[in-house]
Protein backbone atom coordinates (compact mmCIF):
# COMPACT_ATOMS: atom_id res chain seq x y z
CA UNK A 1 0.00 0.00 0.00
CA UNK A 2 2.75 2.38 0.98
CA UNK A 3 4.67 1.38 -2.11
CA UNK A 4 1.61 1.94 -4.28
CA UNK A 5 1.06 5.36 -2.76
CA UNK A 6 4.68 6.29 -3.35
CA UNK A 7 4.47 5.09 -6.94
CA UNK A 8 1.33 7.14 -7.43
CA UNK A 9 2.99 10.22 -6.02
CA UNK A 10 6.08 9.76 -8.18
CA UNK A 11 3.98 9.05 -11.25
CA UNK A 12 1.82 12.12 -10.76
CA UNK A 13 4.94 14.22 -10.22
CA UNK A 14 6.30 12.97 -13.55
CA UNK A 15 3.07 13.37 -15.51
CA UNK A 16 1.72 16.62 -14.10
CA UNK A 17 3.21 19.73 -15.60
CA UNK A 18 5.20 21.67 -13.05
CA UNK A 19 3.26 24.63 -11.75
CA UNK A 20 4.97 27.95 -12.17
CA UNK A 21 6.17 29.79 -9.10
CA UNK A 22 3.83 32.64 -10.04
CA UNK A 23 0.75 30.49 -10.10
CA UNK A 24 1.70 28.88 -6.76
CA UNK A 25 2.06 32.34 -5.22
CA UNK A 26 -1.23 33.48 -6.75
CA UNK A 27 -2.91 30.30 -5.57
CA UNK A 28 -1.71 30.94 -2.05
CA UNK A 29 -3.00 34.48 -2.08
CA UNK A 30 -6.41 33.32 -3.40
CA UNK A 31 -6.58 30.56 -0.78
CA UNK A 32 -5.68 32.92 2.05
CA UNK A 33 -7.80 35.91 0.91
CA UNK A 34 -10.86 36.23 3.17
CA UNK A 35 -12.91 37.44 0.21
CA UNK A 36 -11.76 34.62 -2.08
CA UNK A 37 -11.00 31.09 -0.89
CA UNK A 38 -10.83 32.03 2.79
CA UNK A 39 -9.63 28.46 3.29
CA UNK A 40 -7.96 29.21 6.65
CA UNK A 41 -11.38 29.67 8.23
CA UNK A 42 -11.74 25.90 8.29
CA UNK A 43 -8.31 24.42 7.44
CA UNK A 44 -4.92 24.56 9.12
CA UNK A 45 -2.20 25.84 6.77
CA UNK A 46 1.42 25.95 7.82
CA UNK A 47 2.29 29.55 8.66
CA UNK A 48 -1.36 30.59 8.95
CA UNK A 49 -2.61 32.45 12.03
CA UNK A 50 -5.85 31.53 13.78
CA UNK A 51 -6.70 28.73 11.42
CA UNK A 52 -9.91 26.74 11.91
CA UNK A 53 -10.38 23.04 12.46
CA UNK A 54 -13.67 22.35 10.70
CA UNK A 55 -11.89 20.58 7.84
CA UNK A 56 -8.67 18.55 7.86
CA UNK A 57 -5.25 20.26 7.95
CA UNK A 58 -3.81 21.02 4.51
CA UNK A 59 -0.84 18.67 4.50
CA UNK A 60 0.30 15.88 2.15
CA UNK A 61 -2.16 17.05 -0.47
CA UNK A 62 -0.49 15.17 -3.29
CA UNK A 63 -0.62 11.92 -1.35
CA UNK A 64 -4.26 12.50 -0.49
CA UNK A 65 -5.25 13.55 -4.02
CA UNK A 66 -2.79 11.84 -6.39
CA UNK A 67 -5.06 12.77 -9.28
CA UNK A 68 -5.06 16.49 -9.82
CA UNK A 69 -8.44 16.48 -11.55
CA UNK A 70 -10.04 14.81 -8.53
CA UNK A 71 -8.86 17.65 -6.29
CA UNK A 72 -10.05 20.29 -8.77
CA UNK A 73 -13.44 18.59 -8.96
CA UNK A 74 -13.60 18.30 -5.18
CA UNK A 75 -13.04 22.03 -4.71
CA UNK A 76 -15.55 22.83 -7.44
CA UNK A 77 -18.29 20.88 -5.68
CA UNK A 78 -17.44 18.81 -2.59
CA UNK A 79 -21.14 18.03 -2.04
CA UNK A 80 -20.92 15.54 -4.93
CA UNK A 81 -18.83 13.28 -2.70
CA UNK A 82 -20.43 14.24 0.58
CA UNK A 83 -23.81 16.04 0.46
CA UNK A 84 -23.50 16.90 4.16
CA UNK A 85 -20.10 18.58 3.96
CA UNK A 86 -19.77 22.10 5.33
CA UNK A 87 -17.30 22.96 2.56
CA UNK A 88 -18.68 25.47 0.05
CA UNK A 89 -18.97 24.45 -3.62
CA UNK A 90 -16.41 26.95 -4.87
CA UNK A 91 -16.94 26.22 -8.56
CA UNK A 92 -20.64 25.43 -8.67
CA UNK A 93 -21.58 28.55 -6.70
CA UNK A 94 -19.11 30.76 -8.59
CA UNK A 95 -17.10 31.67 -5.51
CA UNK A 96 -13.88 31.10 -7.47
CA UNK A 97 -13.29 30.82 -11.20
CA UNK A 98 -11.92 27.66 -12.78
CA UNK A 99 -8.56 29.41 -13.31
CA UNK A 100 -8.48 30.46 -9.65
CA UNK A 101 -9.26 26.94 -8.49
CA UNK A 102 -6.44 25.60 -10.61
CA UNK A 103 -3.99 28.07 -9.08
CA UNK A 104 -5.19 27.08 -5.61
CA UNK A 105 -4.49 23.46 -6.53
CA UNK A 106 -1.00 24.41 -7.74
CA UNK A 107 -0.44 25.89 -4.30
CA UNK A 108 -2.03 22.97 -2.42
CA UNK A 109 0.27 20.56 -4.22
CA UNK A 110 3.28 22.32 -2.70
CA UNK A 111 2.04 21.55 0.83
CA UNK A 112 3.76 18.51 2.28
CA UNK B 1 -49.27 -12.85 36.32
CA UNK B 2 -46.58 -13.71 33.87
CA UNK B 3 -49.12 -13.38 31.12
CA UNK B 4 -50.08 -9.91 32.28
CA UNK B 5 -46.47 -8.77 32.31
CA UNK B 6 -45.88 -10.03 28.83
CA UNK B 7 -49.05 -8.29 27.69
CA UNK B 8 -47.93 -5.05 29.26
CA UNK B 9 -44.49 -5.40 27.74
CA UNK B 10 -46.02 -6.09 24.36
CA UNK B 11 -48.27 -3.11 24.71
CA UNK B 12 -45.37 -0.81 25.57
CA UNK B 13 -43.36 -2.13 22.71
CA UNK B 14 -46.22 -1.50 20.33
CA UNK B 15 -46.56 2.04 21.65
CA UNK B 16 -42.89 2.88 21.26
CA UNK B 17 -42.78 1.45 17.75
CA UNK B 18 -45.77 3.46 16.61
CA UNK B 19 -44.37 6.61 18.23
CA UNK B 20 -41.13 6.19 16.33
CA UNK B 21 -43.01 5.56 13.11
CA UNK B 22 -44.77 8.93 13.29
CA UNK B 23 -41.94 11.16 14.49
CA UNK B 24 -43.28 14.55 15.44
CA UNK B 25 -41.96 17.59 17.28
CA UNK B 26 -41.57 15.72 20.59
CA UNK B 27 -39.43 13.01 19.00
CA UNK B 28 -37.45 15.65 17.06
CA UNK B 29 -36.70 17.49 20.26
CA UNK B 30 -35.59 14.40 22.16
CA UNK B 31 -33.22 13.44 19.34
CA UNK B 32 -31.99 17.03 18.99
CA UNK B 33 -31.17 17.42 22.66
CA UNK B 34 -29.59 13.97 22.77
CA UNK B 35 -27.29 14.96 19.91
CA UNK B 36 -25.83 17.83 21.96
CA UNK B 37 -25.62 15.78 25.15
CA UNK B 38 -23.57 13.21 23.24
CA UNK B 39 -21.40 15.80 21.49
CA UNK B 40 -20.71 17.74 24.69
CA UNK B 41 -20.80 15.16 27.50
CA UNK B 42 -19.08 17.55 29.94
CA UNK B 43 -21.83 20.16 29.65
CA UNK B 44 -24.70 19.83 32.14
CA UNK B 45 -27.94 20.00 30.15
CA UNK B 46 -29.18 23.09 31.97
CA UNK B 47 -26.01 24.94 30.98
CA UNK B 48 -26.69 24.93 27.23
CA UNK B 49 -28.66 28.14 27.74
CA UNK B 50 -25.30 29.89 28.12
CA UNK B 51 -24.49 29.47 24.46
CA UNK B 52 -20.90 28.96 23.41
CA UNK B 53 -19.71 29.41 26.99
CA UNK B 54 -21.44 26.16 27.91
CA UNK B 55 -18.89 24.30 25.77
CA UNK B 56 -15.87 26.60 25.92
CA UNK B 57 -14.30 26.61 29.38
CA UNK B 58 -11.38 28.77 28.14
CA UNK B 59 -13.70 31.71 27.40
CA UNK B 60 -16.03 31.23 30.32
CA UNK B 61 -14.11 33.08 33.02
CA UNK B 62 -13.89 36.22 30.92
CA UNK B 63 -17.57 36.01 30.04
CA UNK B 64 -18.53 35.61 33.70
CA UNK B 65 -16.51 38.74 34.48
CA UNK B 66 -18.39 40.63 31.78
CA UNK B 67 -21.71 39.44 33.19
CA UNK B 68 -20.77 40.91 36.57
CA UNK B 69 -20.98 44.42 35.09
CA UNK B 70 -23.28 43.57 32.24
CA UNK B 71 -23.09 45.71 29.10
CA UNK B 72 -26.87 45.33 28.68
CA UNK B 73 -27.68 47.06 31.96
CA UNK B 74 -28.33 50.44 30.34
CA UNK B 75 -30.57 48.76 27.77
CA UNK B 76 -32.72 47.35 30.56
CA UNK B 77 -33.04 50.84 32.06
CA UNK B 78 -33.91 52.41 28.72
CA UNK B 79 -36.37 49.57 28.08
CA UNK B 80 -38.07 50.19 31.43
CA UNK B 81 -38.61 53.85 30.54
CA UNK B 82 -40.15 52.96 27.20
CA UNK B 83 -42.21 50.26 28.85
CA UNK B 84 -43.74 52.66 31.34
CA UNK B 85 -44.12 55.63 29.03
CA UNK B 86 -47.72 56.74 28.74
CA UNK B 87 -49.23 56.53 25.26
CA UNK B 88 -51.25 59.39 23.80
CA UNK B 89 -54.36 57.42 24.78
CA UNK B 90 -53.25 57.18 28.41
CA UNK B 91 -52.29 53.53 28.25
CA UNK B 92 -48.81 52.00 28.10
CA UNK B 93 -47.07 48.72 27.22
CA UNK B 94 -47.92 47.70 30.78
CA UNK B 95 -51.59 47.75 29.73
CA UNK B 96 -50.77 44.86 27.36
CA UNK B 97 -48.13 42.92 29.28
CA UNK B 98 -48.70 43.69 32.97
CA UNK B 99 -46.74 45.80 35.42
CA UNK B 100 -43.40 44.08 34.96
CA UNK B 101 -43.70 42.62 31.46
CA UNK B 102 -42.55 39.22 32.68
CA UNK B 103 -44.20 37.37 29.83
CA UNK B 104 -41.18 35.90 28.02
CA UNK B 105 -42.26 32.29 28.42
CA UNK B 106 -45.55 33.02 26.64
CA UNK B 107 -43.64 33.47 23.38
CA UNK B 108 -43.26 32.38 20.69
CA UNK B 109 -46.79 31.00 20.59
CA UNK B 110 -49.25 29.77 18.02
CA UNK B 111 -52.11 32.17 17.36
CA UNK B 112 -54.89 29.91 16.23
CA UNK B 113 -57.21 32.70 15.15
CA UNK B 114 -54.70 34.23 12.78
CA UNK B 115 -52.93 30.98 11.97
CA UNK B 116 -49.45 32.33 12.67
CA UNK B 117 -46.54 32.29 15.10
CA UNK B 118 -46.47 35.32 17.39
CA UNK B 119 -43.13 36.34 18.92
CA UNK B 120 -42.66 38.71 21.84
CA UNK B 121 -41.26 41.45 19.61
CA UNK B 122 -44.21 41.15 17.23
CA UNK B 123 -46.60 41.33 20.19
CA UNK B 124 -44.85 44.49 21.45
CA UNK B 125 -45.39 46.25 18.14
CA UNK B 126 -48.96 45.03 17.89
CA UNK B 127 -49.61 46.51 21.31
CA UNK B 128 -48.10 49.82 20.23
CA UNK B 129 -50.09 49.93 17.00
CA UNK B 130 -53.35 48.87 18.62
CA UNK B 131 -52.94 51.91 20.86
CA UNK B 132 -52.18 54.31 18.04
CA UNK B 133 -48.42 54.41 18.65
CA UNK B 134 -45.68 54.01 16.05
CA UNK B 135 -44.16 50.52 15.81
CA UNK B 136 -40.46 50.03 16.61
CA UNK B 137 -37.80 48.68 14.28
CA UNK B 138 -37.25 45.01 14.97
CA UNK B 139 -33.51 44.44 15.00
CA UNK B 140 -32.01 46.91 17.47
CA UNK B 141 -32.51 50.11 19.38
CA UNK B 142 -35.71 50.71 21.33
CA UNK B 143 -37.19 47.29 20.49
CA UNK B 144 -34.09 45.49 21.79
CA UNK B 145 -34.24 47.68 24.91
CA UNK B 146 -37.90 46.91 25.67
CA UNK B 147 -37.28 43.24 24.94
CA UNK B 148 -34.27 43.33 27.30
CA UNK B 149 -36.39 44.81 30.09
CA UNK B 150 -39.16 42.26 29.65
CA UNK B 151 -36.71 39.36 29.31
CA UNK B 152 -34.81 40.47 32.40
CA UNK B 153 -38.01 40.44 34.45
CA UNK B 154 -38.79 37.00 33.03
CA UNK B 155 -35.47 35.38 33.91
CA UNK B 156 -35.89 31.89 35.24
CA UNK B 157 -39.11 31.16 33.37
CA UNK B 158 -38.96 27.81 31.60
CA UNK B 159 -39.00 27.58 27.84
CA UNK B 160 -42.24 25.81 27.08
CA UNK B 161 -43.21 26.33 23.47
CA UNK B 162 -46.28 24.42 22.41
CA UNK B 163 -47.12 23.05 18.98
CA UNK B 164 -50.86 22.51 19.39
CA UNK B 165 -51.82 19.20 17.87
CA UNK B 166 -55.36 20.33 17.08
CA UNK B 167 -54.19 22.76 14.38
CA UNK B 168 -52.24 21.30 11.45
CA UNK B 169 -51.11 24.80 10.49
CA UNK B 170 -49.08 25.00 13.72
CA UNK B 171 -47.26 21.80 12.81
CA UNK B 172 -46.72 23.18 9.30
CA UNK B 173 -45.14 26.34 10.75
CA UNK B 174 -42.90 24.20 12.94
CA UNK B 175 -41.94 22.00 9.96
CA UNK B 176 -41.18 25.12 7.95
CA UNK B 177 -38.81 26.37 10.67
CA UNK B 178 -37.24 22.92 10.92
CA UNK B 179 -36.69 22.74 7.18
CA UNK B 180 -35.09 26.16 7.26
CA UNK B 181 -32.71 25.04 10.00
CA UNK B 182 -31.47 22.00 8.07
CA UNK B 183 -31.46 23.44 4.55
CA UNK B 184 -28.23 24.63 2.97
CA UNK B 185 -28.47 28.08 1.48
CA UNK B 186 -26.46 31.06 0.26
CA UNK B 187 -23.41 31.18 -1.97
CA UNK B 188 -21.38 29.48 0.75
CA UNK B 189 -23.99 26.71 1.02
CA UNK B 190 -24.41 26.52 4.80
CA UNK B 191 -27.38 25.33 6.80
CA UNK B 192 -27.88 26.55 10.38
CA UNK B 193 -27.22 22.92 11.29
CA UNK B 194 -23.81 22.89 9.59
CA UNK B 195 -22.25 25.40 12.00
CA UNK B 196 -24.48 25.00 15.03
CA UNK B 197 -25.08 21.27 15.06
CA UNK B 198 -22.75 19.07 12.99
CA UNK B 199 -19.64 21.23 13.58
CA UNK B 200 -20.77 23.01 16.76
CA UNK B 201 -17.73 23.53 18.95
CA UNK B 202 -15.30 23.57 16.04
CA UNK B 203 -13.11 26.55 15.23
CA UNK B 204 -13.97 28.78 12.29
CA UNK B 205 -10.81 30.90 12.38
CA UNK B 206 -10.69 31.93 16.04
CA UNK B 207 -14.43 31.55 16.62
CA UNK B 208 -16.03 28.50 18.16
CA UNK B 209 -19.52 27.90 16.86
CA UNK B 210 -22.21 27.64 19.51
CA UNK B 211 -24.64 24.76 19.98
CA UNK B 212 -28.14 25.46 18.63
CA UNK B 213 -29.57 23.77 21.72
CA UNK B 214 -30.07 26.79 23.97
CA UNK B 215 -29.77 29.33 21.17
CA UNK B 216 -33.12 30.93 21.72
CA UNK B 217 -33.10 31.44 25.48
CA UNK B 218 -30.89 34.48 26.02
CA UNK B 219 -32.19 37.19 23.71
CA UNK B 220 -31.80 40.04 23.20
CA UNK B 221 -28.03 40.12 23.60
CA UNK B 222 -25.32 42.72 23.86
CA UNK B 223 -22.89 41.45 21.27
CA UNK B 224 -19.27 42.62 21.51
CA UNK B 225 -19.00 42.58 17.73
CA UNK B 226 -21.97 44.96 17.46
CA UNK B 227 -21.06 46.98 20.53
CA UNK B 228 -24.81 47.21 20.94
CA UNK B 229 -27.97 45.28 21.64
CA UNK B 230 -29.65 43.17 19.02
CA UNK B 231 -32.63 40.86 18.76
CA UNK B 232 -32.67 37.22 17.68
CA UNK B 233 -33.88 38.18 14.22
CA UNK B 234 -30.97 40.61 13.86
CA UNK B 235 -28.68 37.66 14.49
CA UNK B 236 -30.57 35.45 12.03
CA UNK B 237 -30.02 38.10 9.35
CA UNK B 238 -26.34 38.44 10.31
CA UNK B 239 -25.83 34.69 9.94
CA UNK B 240 -27.46 34.79 6.53
CA UNK B 241 -25.17 37.63 5.47
CA UNK B 242 -22.16 35.60 6.66
CA UNK B 243 -23.05 32.70 4.40
CA UNK B 244 -23.86 35.12 1.55
CA UNK B 245 -27.57 34.37 1.57
CA UNK B 246 -30.26 37.01 1.28
CA UNK B 247 -31.59 37.64 4.78
CA UNK B 248 -35.32 37.42 5.33
CA UNK B 249 -37.37 40.21 6.83
CA UNK B 250 -37.14 40.51 10.62
CA UNK B 251 -40.43 39.23 12.05
CA UNK B 252 -41.54 37.98 8.66
CA UNK B 253 -43.06 34.52 8.49
CA UNK B 254 -39.77 32.72 7.68
CA UNK B 255 -37.89 34.00 10.75
CA UNK B 256 -40.90 33.67 13.05
CA UNK B 257 -41.23 30.02 12.05
CA UNK B 258 -37.48 29.52 12.53
CA UNK B 259 -37.76 31.07 16.00
CA UNK B 260 -40.71 28.74 16.69
CA UNK B 261 -38.56 25.72 15.81
CA UNK B 262 -35.34 26.70 17.59
CA UNK B 263 -37.15 27.84 20.72
CA UNK B 264 -39.17 24.64 20.83
CA UNK B 265 -35.88 22.72 20.58
CA UNK B 266 -34.78 24.50 23.79
CA UNK B 267 -37.88 23.57 25.77
CA UNK B 268 -37.11 22.83 29.43
CA UNK B 269 -34.17 25.23 29.53
CA UNK B 270 -34.63 28.61 31.24
CA UNK B 271 -35.13 31.96 29.60
CA UNK B 272 -32.03 33.88 30.73
CA UNK B 273 -31.91 36.99 28.59
CA UNK B 274 -30.62 39.51 28.11
CA UNK B 275 -27.07 38.22 27.85
CA UNK B 276 -23.58 39.21 26.76
CA UNK B 277 -22.14 37.38 23.77
CA UNK B 278 -19.07 37.68 21.58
Amino acid sequence: MKGQLLTAILASALIAPLASADSVAEGKSIAWDRKKGNCLTCHMFEGGQQTGNVGPPMVAMKARFPEREALVEYIKDPTKRNPMTAMPPFGRNLILTEAEINKVVDYLYTLN
Amino acid sequence: MKKIISHVAFGLLGLSVSAAAVAGPAEDRAAFQKFYENRFPDTPVSDFQNGVYSILPSARAQWEEIEEFPPYELAIERGEEIYNKTFANGKSLASCFGDDGAVRSQYPNWDKERGMVVTMELAINECLEANGEKPLKYKKGAMADVSAFMSYNSRGQMVNVEIPSDDPRALAAYENGKEHFYTKRGQLNFACADCHMYTAGNLYRADTTSPAFGHATSWPVFRSKWQAMGTLHRRFAGCHNNIRANPYKAQGEEYRNLEYFVTYMSNDLEFNGPAARK
